[in-house]
Formats: C-alpha cells, structure tokens, sequence
C-alpha cells in the first residue's frame, strides 16, 4: 500500500465515522443532555413501561416551561434489556454526547457502571436498584440512590410492624424474599433489630424466577404462624405471594411489600385490589394522582390536544419515574445557580445534587436531605395499604430505625 | 479476502505449515492488522471504542463455545456460568492477593476448566438434548454456589470490585487503553483456535463431532477429547469472564447468569457453526444490531413519533426486528454469516465468468 492509499483510507474512514458521529452532537448551547436507561423489554419491562413516561413527562412539562434556568432538556433514552453489555454502550453514547447526569437501570448495571461514573466524573441515581452501601457518599462519590435503600426499607417495614403488634418483643416475623443478592441485602438489617428488639426472625428464601413458592407460604401459613410477614419479592413474584398468602388463609394486612412488590400492576396481577385488600407497601416515592405536578402534566398533554397518557393510571411506577426526572432537574437548576447561569459540568451537577433539600413536589418526593455523605437523603418511605380499591397512605415520610442502618453503614465505611 | 490460488507451489514444509498460505490471504490480515491497531484507535472516539471492546470480549467467550459446540458437537448451556468462575477466581485473586492480571487471568482460565471438566463429565454418557439438560444444571449449581458461599461471592451483594489492570505501571482505565488490552487476547484467541483446529486435537474434536464411535474405531480417546474439550472450552470462557471483571471493574453474579449462555449459542449458531470467523461475525452480530437498529429507528422514528413516544416505540420495534433478522438471516443461510460470507466470496471469485 503506498502512503498516499494508506492516507485516504484513514480520511476516509476519519469522515465517515465524523459524519456518523456529528449526526446526533449537533446540541444547541443552551441545552442539557440527560442520559435515561431504561427496562422496557427485559424482564423488569412492567417497571418500566409506566416509569419511563413519567420521567419523560416531566422533563417534558419542564421544557414546556421554558427549561430548568433558561436551558432545554434534551433526554436521551436507552433501552438497556436489563442487560449488562447494552448498559455499557448506553453510558458510553451518553457521554459522546455530553450528558451531564445519568439515571441508571438495573442492579447488575448499577454495579458494572459505579466505577466508569466515578472517572467519567458523571453521577449516576439508582433509586432501588444497587447496593444501600451507595448512600454513603465517601465511597461511593457518583452514584446516588436518591431514594430508600433495602436497609432503610427493613427499618421501615419493622418500625411499621411494631406498630402495628404494639411491640416486637417475644414476636415472630417471617421474611420471604428472592434468593439473588438484592433479596439477602437486607438480613442483616433484620438480624440486627431482632436481636435488640427480641423478637423470632425466620427467613424463606424463593429461588429465581419467583414464581413457585407453595412450599414457602404454606410454611410461614400453616407452620411457622408469623405475627407479620416482610415480602422482598421481584417481578411477577409479588402476585405469587399476594395470591399463595391469601389462599393459605393469611390475613393480608399482616404482610408488608419492599419497593418492587408494592405497585398496581403487582395487586392487579394478584387478582385485583378487592383480593388483596389490607396489604400493605412501601414506597420511595408518592402514590395516586392527588398530586398538582400530576395536574400540570395533565393540563400539558390538555393544552397540546391529547389525552392523559395511560401510564399515568399505574401511579407507583410513573410516580417514580417523575419523582427521579425531578431530582435531576433540581439538582441541575442548583449546578446552574451556582455556577451564575454557566452551563454545568457533570462535577457541578454532583454538588448540584448534593445540595437537595426540603424539595417535595407537594408530597410526591419524601423529604430527602442529599449531603456529600448521605446520597441517600435519609432513607425516607411511607407505607399505602389497600383499601376499598386503591392505596391509600397509612403512615407518612419516616425513617424506620435509622440507627441501626446508620451503624451498618459505619461499620462497611471502615472496611474498605 | 478473495483468494487466487493459481500459481502457488509449495516447496517447504515451513510454508506448507503457515497459517495463511496465500500471500493475498496474508495481505489481508496485514490491512486487517493496520485497520485494527493504528487506524481505529487514532480515529475513532470513546464511543465507537467501546462497542469494539464489547464485541473483543464476546469474541473470546464465542469462540470458546464454538469449539465446543461447533467443532466437537458437545452442547453446552453452563457458558456463562464457566465465564462467572473465571470472573470470581481472578477478582477473588487481583483483590485478596493482590496478583496482577497477567497471573489472575490465566488462573481464572485454568479455574473455569476445572470446573468445566467436571460439568463435561456427563458428556461421556449422554448427548443432545440430555447434555443440555445435565449443562444446564451445572449452570444453575454454579449459580447458586456463587450466591451462597461469601468466600467467593466477597459477600451478600455477590460482587466484587476489582482494581484497574496495571501493565508495567500503566493502569488501564480509558476505552483506549482497554481497547488495546482486549485486542491483544481477541487476538490471541483468534490464532489459538486457528492453530488449535489445525492441529491432532482439532481434527479430532471434528472427527468426534462427525461420529464418535467411528472416531473410537480409527484410535480416538474420545472420553480423554471430550473432556478435552470441554476443558479449552471453559478456559476461554473463564478468559471471557476475566476479560469482562477488568474492562466492567466489576465482578458480579448477576452478569453472568443463563441468558448470557443462551447470547453466545445465538452468536455461534447465527454466526457459524464450526468456524473462526463464524464466532467472530456472530459476535459482532449480536452486539452491534441492537445498536444499529436503534440508531436507525431513532432516525427514522423521529419522522413519525414525538420524542416520549418514540423511547416505547423503539424499544418494541427493536425486539421484534431483531428477532425477526435473525430468522431472516437463518433461513437464507442455515449455515450462519461465515457461511454466508464464503458465498459471496466464491460468487465474486468467478465473476464476472460464473460459468
């Protein structure tokens, strides 16, 4: 090959690759990139079917606006499958295109991708999904759970219990989870209080995919007699149990759901809400339409001549995916403020994070504190239960046995 | 690669031996080389890196299914599970013992083998459907030992985070840096099973395929091949998952679970049963058309679709096309892409006097 063959092939390679490239950088100065990863086809799709809208409506309703500080929101959405090679490529193009945030997907993606964030210098939200070590922010300086970790949500679901009993002394509590190691997080949580509050804690593990657990039930039902049930339960799994409890007799307002099992769609597939009435769930995010961010995107999609998209009626999911579409414009208008209207890095949207405060959307997002050591802002749930067809709150904002959380999170702080 | 064979008169045993014994054949591989380490990496950006490096890692886990499967005609469902051995070995190793990767990565191999021989076990009794099964199994075991045993998993989130590999001081920690690692073993891996399917192991992993008792009659140990193949196989798997801990920084058990084992099947059987570049094209396959379509329907799509709508839209397009490509490209060539490629070369050959 001669020089001048070898040159052309190279410029010719170079261009082809820059059009390719430029096709999709054309961004505007005043424009923000936000990369979202997604599950609409994989295993987890009934998440995020009704999440992904929500956070698309919302940055849509903050567009329509006029943007967060005078900037638009440019989303760009990937469809991750759940899987971990497309997680990748997806934060690789986010940022091509320079994102300056990232909402991630998915436990194994969160994973893969803590490190890559942290020399990227982007931060990552993974509400529910990673490991509850990711609150503290030391160790983990990009990635922020922005929402109630499964140690917060033991804490939680035991504080409600105890409630409920009037005490856990002399108790018995069952705990059925999936058997990955998002499900085995939160023993220690358990192990802990049950050994300062006195009470029997048995575990049932249901191995993947969730969805065979007569075995299980029928032991807590029939044998073991629990005063209250905690269910950490994935995918189609929540119905399983909602259904295999009640057949075995057990009253349902005795059983309260982690984050994944608390949704419609879980209650629906159960066989309805008048079947599953008493059953109670913990939620990171607010539940129902009552909400005046709610009506605004109503009145957006009104004033644009469409009807309210359908998603919106699946409240748990599409709440959520408001709720993290808000975080991330709060954190960014902070970034912006801060830098006096100069257009953030993804470093300044990480302070910009870490600065959210008494932001609540009309109770929609709990009243999470982000610090640079706390990306957790609190570990904030609030438990609905079913009742007369639909969830209802049945304890506000609260931060079931923060101590003890507090101290798990010292105690893994000191070990690496 | 189109060949012209006319005119090439072997007189040395050292030219008979070679690799590629036509000087076009070598041509190419030496544009192919010029193409892969100087021009990419000086022109493509971060991204386009990345998916290379993907498509470098499938490469090494697709070729190791493929001699199992393709070359010696051993079905195997426990891939990602021998990759999920290799990952933990070596994290286990790099962070514990604080080995470098050119230690822990071989180990890691050597490791995944081990076990891969005691999952190969069944092979010697049964075939097809039932050594899927027995397979399958060994996956899920692997699975559920991982999840269970804190001694390997490094605790309740089955994860273990791994230090950037450090080559002689540099430590690997941009796409291009990573690009240049996971290169050198694609390509190792290329010319290990070039040079392995050439040699009396390889042609008696093809002769075990073709029939095994007419392989035991002309002198083949077939449970020692077998097993054999078993064992290279889930060495390249636990190179894979290896590969895979240090470019993710990561070793996690959720990466490594039975969909993966069922990807690198798709790739091989899209890509080619029983061939080197089969693997190669497969892997390349399965990696990049996810990426291609939603590139394109992104597009296309926004011609038709409001932002918001169009995430849901191509999400499902996606799939369906994607499904529907593959049965597509089978039905036209059974036989694979490498298949496919090999035509079209020898159509090109002759042309324009195809007859």
């Amino acid at each position: 090959m001669t020089g001048l063959a070898k040159s052309w092939l190279g410029a010719a390679i170079a261009t082809g690759f820059v059009a390719f490239a430029s096709a999709s950088a054309f961004a505007q100065q005043k424009e923000l990139v936000f990369g979202f990863q997604c599950d609409r086809t994989g295993p987890t799709a009934t998440v995020g079917v009704n999440l992904c809208p929500g956070y698309h409506d919302y940055i849509d309703l903050v567009n329509s606006k006029g943007g967060v500080e005078g900037y638009k929101i440019k989303v760009e959405e990937v469809d991750n499958e759940y899987k971990v090679p497309p997680a990748i490529e997806a934060h690789e193009r986010f940022m091509k295109d320079g994102e300056v945030l990232e909402g991630l997907y998915g436990t194994p993606q969160t994973a893969a991708l803590n490190k890559k964030l942290e020399e990227d210098k982007v931060l990552g939200t993974s509400p529910g999904f990673g490991t509850a070590e990711a609150a503290d922010g030391k160790r983990f300086p990009y990635t922020f759970p922005i929402a109630a970790s499964y140690w917060s949500q033991a804490g939680a679901a035991l504080e409600y219990a105890k409630e409920k009993l009037g005490g856990l002394k002399g108790k018995k509590i069952a705990y059925i989870f999936y058997d990955n190691p998002a499900g085995k997080e939160p023993l220690p949580i358990l192990e802990d209080i049950a050994k300062s509050e006195g009470f029997e804690l048995r575990t049932f593990a249901v191995p993947p995919p969730g969805v065979e657990m007569g075995a299980q039930v029928t032991d807590i039902a029939k044998r073991f007699r629990p005063d209250f049930v905690v269910a950490h339960l994935f995918g189609r799994a929540p119905s399983v149990a909602i259904k295999e409890l009640k057949n075995n007799g057990f009253p349902l307002s005795k059983v309260i759901a982690f984050v994944w099992g608390s949704a419609e769609a879980d209650i629906i597939a159960a066989g309805g809400f008048g079947m599953a009435e008493g059953y109670n769930t913990i939620q990171f995010a607010g539940v129902g339409k009552d909400f005046p961010v709610l009506k605004d995107i109503e009145a957006m999609y009104k004033a644009a001549g469409k009807s309210a998209p359908k998603e919106m009626d699946s409240t748990v999911y599409y709440n959520r995916g408001v709720m993290i579409a808000a975080l991330h414009v709060e954190a960014v208008r902070n970034a912006i403020k801060a830098k006096g209207g100069a257009k953030p890095t993804g470093e300044d949207v990480k302070k910009g994070m870490e600065q959210v405060k008494d932001f609540t959307l009309g109770g929609l997002v709990p009243p999470l504190t982000l610090t640079p050591a706390d990306h957790e802002g609190g570990g904030w749930c609030a438990i609905y239960q079913v009742k007369g067809g639909k969830l209802v709150k049945v304890k506000d904002w609260f931060q079931g046995y923060r101590s003890v959380i507090e101290k798990q999170l010292q105690a893994n702080a000191s070990k690496s | 690669m189109f060949h012209r064979e006319a005119g090439v008169f072997k007189t040395t045993y050292a030219a008979d031996m070679a690799l590629y014994p036509l000087p076009i054949a070598r041509w190419t591989v030496a544009v192919l080389a010029l193409l892969f380490v100087v021009i990419a990496p000086l022109f493509l950006i971060d991204y386009y890196l990345s998916i290379l490096n993907l498509i470098f890692i499938a490469v090494v886990g697709a070729l190791g299914l493929n001699i199992l499967v393709g070359y010696t005609g051993q079905i195997s469902l426990g891939h990602g599970a021998f990759m999920s051995v290799g990952a933990y070995t070596a994290a286990n190793l790099a962070v514990r013992a604080g080995l470098p990767f050119w230690i822990t990565l071989p180990a890691g191999g050597l490791m995944a083998a081990v076990i891969g021989i005691v999952v190969g076990m069944p092979s010697l009794r049964i075939k097809g459907l039932y050594l899927a099964i027995a397979t399958l199994a060994g996956q899920l075991i692997i699975e559920w030992t991982i999840n269970h045993v804190p001694a390997i998993s490094g605790g309740a989130q089955a994860s273990i985070p791994v230090p950037r590999p450090n080559f002689f001081g540099l430590v690997l920690n941009t796409q291009g840096r990573l690009y240049f690692f996971l290169l050198f073993f694609a390509v190792l891996a290329i010319v290990a099973t070039l040079n392995l399917m050439r040699s009396r192991i390889g042609r008696a992993f093809i002769a075990v395929r073709d029939q095994d008792i007419a392989a035991e009659i002309i002198g083949i140990d077939i449970y020692r091949y077998k097993l054999l193949a078993f064992a290279v196989s889930s060495f390249y798997a636990g190179v894979c998952g290896v590969l895979y801990t240090y470019y993710l920084g990561i070793a996690n058990y959720e990466q490594f679970q039975l969909n993966v084992s069922i990807d690198f099947l798709a790739m091989i059987i899209i890509g080619g049963l029983g061939s080197v570049l089969g693997s190669i094209f497969g892997a390349a396959f399965i990696t990049l058309l996810p990426i291609v379509l939603r590139l394109a329907l992104e597009s296309f799509g926004s011609l038709f679709f409001s932002d918001s709508e169009l995430a849901n839209v191509i999400s499902g397009t996606r799939l369906a096309v994607f499904g529907g490509l593959i049965i597509f490209f089978l039905i036209v060539e059974p036989e694979g892409l490498n298949r496919l490629w090999r035509n079209i070369r020898s159509y090109f050959r002759v042309w324009p006097f195809s007859y």
